[in-house]
């Protein structure tokens, strides 16, 4: 084929009072993989959703495989679809109750030939052949629910594959994927490249973007920030081209005095699978919990905090013995959970940002003991606006239209405003733009230095190592080894990681 | 956004401006409108309907479905339902005619009726809150249980000699207007206030909004959801022992039907089935909008076999154009 397979010129969209897009102008070639970056709210997941069929244009020019979409670009995902371009969102859109071999057909069943009823045996004998193209190993008859986000993204993939893919564009495939597991992805990426497809890569992990795409192309605020070629180019350019300014690189954790022990848990067990975890935390210390994805890191935190009833094991704050049965005891005793998904576990989104922020401390807030009082609550939020730099209109803006960074603050001013003494943060950045993120790990440092005890669960070694001054390895809900500062790198945690799993190829 | 500003900077007669537009933005604008609409329209075809006399018996037969409705507010909030309204009113408007006509005073009598109410709805939000069944399962059983259980105490007959003396909780008047309106009012402004300035309305919202964040902010839902189903059988307990004083007696088969009116009601009203939207303002109009209709439709002698059919063309009606108004601008 000649030209290219994508050429979009001119694309403008815009959403009531915000510009999302200004005239973006993107081209690929078949077989290329390409980067998409850009801080929240540059324009990305518009584009992409133009491409896909899911927004229409304003203005613009989409012309795919040298057919000439009108301006405003696919009528429909399955129209885009059926042309050969597929989305993979970053929410994976798959029915949980479903098998992996009835998500992979949905929509494109086989029947037998001239009938209603299905052909089980053809789906399934397509499907091994596919997973076994891909590397990997399925269990096609599970319900998808009890798959890990990995195996879940793979079958993503596989139902792109079924189609006549063209281009496939990914969404954060990797905000919740282990590296190991983004190893497989990339293979899985590099296999679709020999095939002749082209990919749209949109990830926040920098270093996976240079390690996957040939070139990379940057938006700033909805329009084109530059390229960028990822075999020349560095990091430094990228961010500089990102955000519009010189950043410093990743800001160090201040060495600060590490207090005396405050928590001590001993023996923890409970479901769905954690095992004998011990350990404890200091005053003013930032204790790194590392581990492959189903480590059993937050399922710890949730039985930590009483969102699920441990069956064995201690948990002690000064000493003394807590009984913890919900959350509602954890919140009494000091000890605040910043959960991993803030849209379905943290956020409620139809609510404003205040009365996000004030949830968990409405016992504060009460006058009469069953009043609320809005002057209160407007006094707390609108200094946890200011002090953490939270980007709103007003702070009665509902948080739902919030890029996911100013969400994320809205979720830890919430916790900060307990005034917690220990605080569990569950991957704090995932799927938020450098900048923020960069905000987010200065907070940490900064709550840790006023002596407060931070648990970090993370999937990012780079963060992990930045900010921990201990880091903990779980693997199969156990707790593997406890490295300190000196001895973390990512080589010690990943070998510590994987020990056990190497048993266990299989990636569900 | 400019108002916004304006309101925080405490300016007295910006703050006004702020709340006026914002009263008008209000979703409930809309549907008043249409009530207003169709009033215009009733009394253009009917001019029986706008006398002074038809008024009045609206408002008191609309009164009595508000009240059941605005417990069902309450439940649909937090994204449940109560289908057992209709049947609680039957048992506690039956357990309060008994008594009163074992000669126990009628304040005790109500009190009683109420507690026997408030007894199914424990039983609703044990069940629901604590043993995690369905809503739907839970207050369907209790639909058929409670409703059984008065036809099979009372055999179908209707407890008569009630006393007078409680007779003009229902067929008084006061500077006007039935006393049922007065106690749909005062009921009303203590939802509306419940649900808008404490902590456990705000709660109510949240756990429609989003159960589990809520759970997680270590807020007690479980205990949270429990008050819920007390507060909707005590509101249907309210009204079926008014109803009471309205007929002169208990009568086995009220309330049947009654918790479709209150559901339609409140969706009219602008509320989510899915919980964390809706409110008091809405569930009056809602009602109002539906004993409009069935009144109207009666003065123009339509057969009532034809006025369900209407009803339920208007329930779906009001969803689809809330729907339509909701995607679009603004």
């Amino acid at each position: 084929m000649t030209g290219p397979l994508l050429e979009v010129r001119g694309l403008r969209k815009s959403f009531p009072g915000v510009c999302a897009l200004d005239g973006v102008e993107l081209s690929i070639q078949a077989g290329e993989i390409v980067g998409l970056l850009g801080e929240n709210g540059a324009g990305k997941s518009t584009l992409v959703k133009i491409l896909a069929g899911v927004h229409r244009a304003d203005a613009g020019e989409i012309v795919f495989h040298g057919r000439h979409g009108r301006c405003a670009g696919f009528a429909s995902i399955q129209d885009a679809q059926a042309a050969g371009l597929t989305l993979i969102f970053q929410e994976l859109n798959n029915c949980r109750n479903l098998s992996p071999l009835d998500n992979l057909f949905l929509g494109r069943e086989i029947r037998r030939p001239r009938s209603p009823f299905l052909d089980y045996r053809a789906m399934r004998a397509r499907a091994t052949e596919l997973f076994e193209d891909l590397g990997i190993h399925v269990d096609l008859d599970v319900d998808l629910n009890r798959l890990s986000i990995a195996v879940q993204q793979m079958i993503e993939i596989a139902k792109a594959l079924l189609t006549d893919v063209k281009l496939l564009v990914m969404d954060e495939p990797t905000s919740s994927l282990t590296d190991k597991e983004t190893d497989r992805l990339f293979k899985a990426i590099r296999e679709l490249k020999q095939r002749g497809t082209a990919v749209i890569f949109i990830s926040h992990k920098l270093g996976e973007v240079f390690a996957i795409t040939e070139r990379i192309v940057v938006l700033r605020d909805g329009r084109n920030a530059g390229e960028i070629d990822s075999r020349t180019g560095t990091m430094a350019e990228l961010i500089t081209a990102m955000v519009g300014r010189e950043l410093a690189a990743s800001a160090p954790r201040r060495p600060t005095e590490i207090g005396p022990e405050i928590l001590r848990v001993e023996g923890l067990s409970g479901p769905p699978h954690v095992e004998d975890v011990s350990f404890t935390l200091h005053q003013g210390e930032i204790l790194g919990l590392a581990g492959l994805i189903g480590a059993g890191r937050t399922e710890t935190a949730r039985l930590l905090i009483g969102a699920e009833r441990r069956t064995r094991g201690r948990v002690l704050l000064d000493g003394k013995e807590l009984e913890i049965k919900s959350p509602r005891d954890a919140v009494a005793h000091g000890i605040a959970y910043v959960p991993e998904d803030r849209k379905v576990q943290a956020l409620i989104l139809a609510m404003s940002v205040r009365e996000n922020l004030t949830l968990a401390i409405h016992r504060s807030l009460r006058w009469l003991r069953i009043f609320l009082s809005r002057r209160k609550e407007a006094a707390i939020t609108d200094s946890y606006i200011a002090e953490l730099r939270i980007k709103v209109s007003s702070r009665e803006q509902v948080v739902n239209h919030l890029s996911g960074g100013n969400q994320q603050k809205v979720v830890l001013a919430r916790w900060l405003a307990t005034r917690p003494r220990i605080l569990i943060l569950d991957e704090p950045t995932r799927g938020i733009d450098v900048a923020v993120k960069a905000e987010v790990h200065r907070i940490i440092s900064e709550l840790a230095a006023q002596g407060v005890a931070i648990l970090l669960i993370s999937s990012e070694l780079p963060e992990i190592l930045a900010l921990s001054s201990r880091v903990l390895v779980m693997d199969s809900g156990r707790v593997k080894r406890v490295l300190e500062r000196g001895d973390a790198t990512q080589e010690t945690i990943m070998s510590a990681a994987l020990l056990a799993s190497q048993a266990a190829p299989s990636l569900g | 956004m400019d108002n916004e500003v304006d309101r925080r900077r405490g300016g007295p007669r910006a703050a006004a401006r702020a709340a006026l537009g914002h009263t008008i933005r209000r979703r409930e604008s809309a549907i008043l409108l249409a009530l207003f609409v169709i009033m215009a329209v009733i009394g253009s075809v009917e001019p029986n309907f706008v006398t002074g006399s038809n008024l009045y018996l609206v408002s008191r037969q609309i009164s009595f479905v508000a009240i059941v409705a605005l417990g069902e507010l309450f439940v649909i909030l937090h994204g449940g339902i109560d289908l057992s309204v209709g049947s609680i009113m039957a048992l506690a408007g039956m357990v309060a005619g008994f008594c009163m006509k074992a000669d126990v005073p009628p304040a005790l009598a109500v009190a009683l009726g109420t507690s026997a109410g408030l007894a199914m709805g424990a039983v609703n939000g044990a069940l629901i809150s604590f043993a995690r069944i369905a809503p739907f399962i839970v207050t369907l059983g209790m639909l058929s249980f409670a409703s059984g259980v008065v036809l099979g105490l009372t055999k179908g007959w209707p407890i008569t000699e009630i006393p007078p003396s409680f007779l003009p909780v229902a067929q008084g008047a006061f500077l006007g207007l039935p006393i049922p309106v007065w106690i749909t009012l005062a009921m009303a402004v203590v939802a509306h206030v419940v649900l808008t300035a404490t902590a456990f309305g705000r709660r109510i919202y949240a756990i429609g909004g989003n159960e589990q964040a809520t759970f997680l902010s270590g807020i007690d839902v479980r205990r949270i959801k429990f008050g819920l189903y007390l507060i909707s059988a005590g509101c249907a307990s309210i009204a079926g022992i008014v109803l009471v004083a309205r007929f002169n007696s208990a009568q086995a088969d009220t309330g049947k039907g009654w918790e479709l009116d209150a559901i339609a009601a409140v969706v009219i009203g602008g509320a989510s089935l899915s919980g964390g939207s809706g409110s008091v303002l809405g569930v009056l109009i809602g009602a109002c909008i539906m004993g409009v209709i069935k009144n109207g439709l009666v003065l123009m002698r339509v057969s009532s076999y034809w006025q369900t059919a209407i009803i339920g063309v208007i329930i779906v009606l009001a969803v689809v154009l809330d729907r339509a108004r909701r995607r679009g601008p603004g």
